[in-house]
């Protein structure tokens, strides 16, 4: 349940929220990918209002969630060519992104078979497959390591060229990445700042 | 907020009166058929409950569409209460049918009989409607898909009827043909009277539930608007909407 | 259209890839045949009986493929993927349907010959075009009501029991349709083509609940 949440995020810019489990993160994401519908206030998205345009953003913005959305039975590249084929994009994009994380040669095995690391690593490419402006990410390097970390870096890191909107476990590690840094407590806003304003106090009491 | 109460009174009293009128009519005025005695009687009341659950099925299926339409709870809250009224003179029909059937055909329930068996596979379809909403907690979720199900259901009955019409020979009574009505003059009348009476009775009820829970909702909300959010103790999961 | 058949050839991809569901509506199918067998205690049905025995037999086999239908989409979040897509979203139950049909035409090209072999006393050649028929029609409706009893079923907590009890009510005259139009084919000395008034029927029922089935789902899959 979310609550009085109120702000602007300009584009190409990264919005941090930040705030404990339960806190109305994934809500928050999840109204924002058009997955669920605001009962009141005004949310727009590229300028489209929110849920009456959602058709309009869709195909714009791309969100990388707990759930990899993945066909476990299916193969890497079969699930990557599904959603390209829904989103309109061709099968070398698919390929494209594979190489960037790596993951060519584990590409046709079935997702099943596959460690929490390298689903995620699919996860990434399923969410950027159609080079979407807004990235909505929860918790993006879940289970990546360090070299996983470093080859989605250009997918949907800073300097990717999009707009981000992301949570993280991790405060410090969000705040480094934030132009803009959103506090979340039990659904409501616990503070709205640019990173630098950030008071380290109200940070801990968000996690506490 | 709509008041449903504005003119219930005026509208109980008329279904009470034509219902009233209906029945003396019934007693006194309508003739004793010469093969089924008394008993045929019933006739008067079965139909008219019949024709009006059917209608409120639809009407149902109406208010659904209404309600997918325009978001507006509202019209869930009223499909809801036509769907649950119409069951409820459904029932009504089914008693009345056996007790006719077994004092005119010597059975409580035959097969080979159209529109009993279309009845009672509406029904069954119906009965299933409560359940529906009950397992569904989200209410919003909950409002939609019990329209989805009002829309389709309701359009179902006209086709189940035909469906099944064609299935079987009759030994249902028509007493409805396309000609207009083979009833004599007298019949005629008292059936009338009898089928306003009953439709009158299920938009009277109609209005009573619709008034009592927008009546309990206004409440809650003043409750909480005045003593605050705790105040109000939180509904149970239930298979209406609120 | 194209989003039809993205979503179908990933449905068909999927049950190639686990198999589970056909093998087991034929097997279902064929199970109950043999329970048939003992229960009617007749060597041979030939008639209405044995439209009657068919008809609900594909009924219920249907049913078990009609539970599984959007359990991937529910469990492997299908659903969230699908509406993430800027395509149009009754595309869906076309989908889904056609995937359903599918599924019906394998388990009837199978189980109608094991009929004809295990249960049915008169051959079914002359018949065959007309049963095909009157098969194609009942499919139809079953993939179509199932595809959107599914639906339903799949959101609300009674999972399993919800979708046969709203869509069996709802199945009736189309099966009515299907046993009555496949009665006279099955007969001893049966008519070559089925009665026209029940492929009437069955047809009014398709186009009657396809076309609401289309106007309806894209409410179902809102948020």
């Amino acid at each position: 349940m979310l609550r009085n949440v109120s702000l602007q995020v300009p584009a190409g810019s990264t919005l941090a929220v930040l705030g404990r489990n339960g806190a109305g993160k994934s809500t928050l994401l999840r109204i924002l990918a058009t997955l669920l519908r605001p009962h009141a206030g005004e949310v727009l998205v590229f300028g489209e209002a929110l849920p009456r345009r959602g058709f309009a953003v869709r195909g714009r913005l791309g969100l990388l969630a707990h759930d990899p959305l993945l066909y476990r039975d299916l193969s890497g590249r079969e699930n990557l060519s599904y959603h390209a084929r829904l989103h309109g994009v061709g099968p070398e994009r698919v390929q494209e992104v594979l190489d960037v994380v790596g993951m060519r040669e584990r590409a046709d095995e079935p997702v099943r078979l596959l460690s929490r690391g390298l689903v995620q690593r699919l996860a990434v490419c399923r969410t950027v497959l159609h080079a979407p402006s807004l990235l909505l990410l929860d918790e993006p390097l879940a289970n990546l390591d360090p070299a996983a970390t470093e080859l989605v870096g250009p997918l949907i890191g800073r300097d990717c060229g999009a707009t981000r909107v992301l949570t993280s476990h991790d405060p410090q590690a969000a705040l480094a990445e934030a132009d803009i840094v959103l506090g979340l407590e039990d659904g409501r806003t616990a503070f709205v700042t640019s990173p630098d304003n950030v008071d380290p106090v109200a940070v801990k009491r968000l996690y506490a | 907020m709509t008041t449903y109460g504005r003119g219930l009174r005026g509208l109980s009293l008329a279904a009470a009166a034509t219902i009233t009128v209906a029945l003396s009519l019934v007693f006194f005025y309508a003739p004793l058929d010469a093969d089924q005695g008394f008993i045929q009687k019933i006739f008067y009341i079965h139909v008219p409950l019949a024709i009006t659950a059917l209608c409120g099925f639809v009407f149902g299926g109406v208010l659904g569409a209404i309600y997918l339409r325009t978001g507006e709870r509202k019209w869930d809250i009223r499909s809801y209460v036509a769907i649950h009224m119409a069951l409820i003179f459904g029932v009504g029909t089914l008693l009345t049918g056996t007790i006719w059937a077994k004092a005119s055909w010597g059975h409580w329930w035959v097969w080979s009989d159209p529109t009993l068996t279309s009845f009672l596979i509406v029904m069954l379809l119906f009965a299933t409607y409560q359940p529906l909403r009950f397992s569904i907690e989200d209410p919003e979720r909950q409002s939609r898909y019990a329209s989805v199900f009002a829309v389709v259901a309701g359009a179902f009955v006209p086709l189940n009827f035909i469906a099944v019409r064609a299935a079987q020979q009759y030994v249902h009574p028509r007493v409805l043909t396309l000609t207009g009505g083979n009833l004599p003059g007298s019949m005629r009348l008292t059936f009338l009277v009898s089928l306003i009476g009953i439709a009158l009775l299920y938009v009277t009820l109609w209005k009573y539930e619709m008034a009592a829970k927008s009546t309990r909702m206004q409440v809650r909300a003043l409750r909480r608007a005045l003593l605050g959010e705790d105040s109000v103790t939180p509904l149970k999961r239930s298979a209406a909407p609120s | 259209m194209k989003t039809v058949l993205t979503v179908l050839r990933k449905d068909l991809l999927l049950e190639l890839r686990g198999f589970e569901t056909l093998p087991a509506m034929v097997l279902f199918a064929i199970v109950t045949f043999v329970i048939f067998h003992f229960g009617l205690n007749q060597d041979t049905i030939d008639g209405q009986l044995a439209a009657g025995v068919l008809t609900v037999t594909l009924l219920f086999a249907a049913m078990l493929g009609i539970n599984r239908l959007f359990v991937a989409e529910r469990e492997q979040g299908g659903f969230d993927a699908f509406l993430l897509a800027p395509v149009d979203r009754s595309a869906l139950l076309v989908a889904k349907a056609t995937a359903l049909f599918l599924f019906l035409v394998v388990l009837e090209v199978i189980a109608v010959p094991a009929f004809g072999l295990l249960l049915l006393g008169p051959s079914l050649g002359h018949a065959l075009p007309g049963l095909i028929a009157v098969l194609a029609l009942g499919d139809v409706a079953l993939a179509v009501i199932g595809t959107l009893v599914s639906a339903i079923a799949v959101q609300t907590r009674a999972r399993d029991l919800i979708g046969p009890i709203i869509g069996l009510p709802l199945l009736l005259p189309a099966l009515i349709g299907m046993a009555r139009g496949a009665g006279p084919l099955l007969a001893a000395h049966g008519s070559s083509s089925p009665p026209g008034r029940w492929v009437a029927i069955l047809a009014l029922y398709d186009v009657v609940f396809a076309l609401l089935s289309y106007a309806v789902f894209d409410f179902l899959l809102e948020d």
